[in-house]
């Protein structure tokens, strides 16, 4: 192991964080709900009740976010480098393995970490593991 | 109100994970791999996030209900089963490949970049996968699920 001190943002990503951890908090205390998007996600495909609101409007939040810091700055878009058929595959990795495992990085990483749930510790272990491994997998060993 | 407020919300969010460097995958993929060059920041996104969560979370468990009144709907399993282990390998699995979890995902594709909105689609399409084969009523026998 090498540290990318090149890339290494300490601040930035602390500030990120502190912001995520506010959303959480006041969507737990404003509207009572666990912020986990793949949950959300899930929650806004399928539920036809009073459930489905608050999710289709969070969504369109999260969806409105880069519209909303191009009043303030010029944001860095993504750089997708990833081909579309491993996207692809990804993707429904992603929605089958968050759904099984109840949960992704915003729902067991942050939430459930913050409730102090030994299941969701072992969630996101277990999934940060898969992502060393795979990672280790793509760039060393096959790449 | 709640729906504006889920809405302001969102945005924050949104804000946050572009901020924290999580919605740009080459961040992610240099967080993940810990065998190569090494970019810790993701770990300081996760220890600001529950830094403010183990506050709000502890706060609101005593408080009961919302500051609207509502009931609090929190997670009630506690079970540590095969179905919360083998979802998130194969999630942990779909992160490493893509360096993309489901919030990032969505905001990048409000960024309206047509690769991410491939990765939410085949995202949405998994969540329907798992549903017809995991939560179908005939599947109940061959994968007990907590949730």
């Amino acid at each position: 192991m090498r540290i990318d001190w090149t890339h290494f943002t300490p601040w930035t990503s602390l500030a990120g964080g502190v912001t995520l951890g506010f959303a959480a908090a006041l969507l737990l205390l404003l509207v009572g709900r666990t912020l986990g998007i793949s949950g959300i996600v899930d929650g806004a495909l399928t539920a036809r009740d009073r459930e489905f609101g608050w999710r289709a409007t969070f969504l369109l939040g999260l969806l409105a976010a880069p519209t909303a810091l191009r009043l303030f700055a010029a944001p860095t878009p993504p750089n997708i480098e990833t081909p579309w058929t491993q996207l692809t595959i990804a993707g429904i990795l992603v929605g089958f393995g968050t759904r099984l495992g109840s949960g992704c990085t915003s729902g067991h990483g942050i939430c459930g970490l913050s409730r102090l749930s030994p299941r969701s510790l072992v969630a996101t272990l277990t999934f940060m593991f898969a992502g060393f491994v795979t990672v280790y997998v793509v760039r060393h060993l096959a790449g | 109100m709640r729906l504006l407020i889920s809405f302001v919300l969102g945005l924050v969010f949104g804000i946050g994970l572009y901020v924290s460097g999580m919605t740009q995958p080459s961040k992610v993929l240099g967080f993940l791999d810990i065998f190569g060059d090494w970019d810790p920041s993701l770990a300081f996104v996760m220890t600001g996030a529950v830094a403010i969560g183990l506050v709000a979370f502890s706060f609101a468990r005593r408080r009961g209900r919302t500051f609207l009144g509502d009931e609090l709907r929190l997670p009630r399993i506690t079970e540590i089963d095969a179905p919360l282990v083998v979802g998130s390998l194969i999630f942990g699995i779909g992160w490493g490949l893509s360096g993309i979890c489901p919030g990032p995902g969505i905001v990048d594709v409000g960024f309206l970049d047509w690769r991410a909105l491939v990765f939410v689609v085949s995202m949405a399409a998994g969540m329907m996968i798992e549903r017809l084969i995991v939560d179908a009523p005939g599947a109940k026998s061959l994968v007990s699920k907590g949730a």
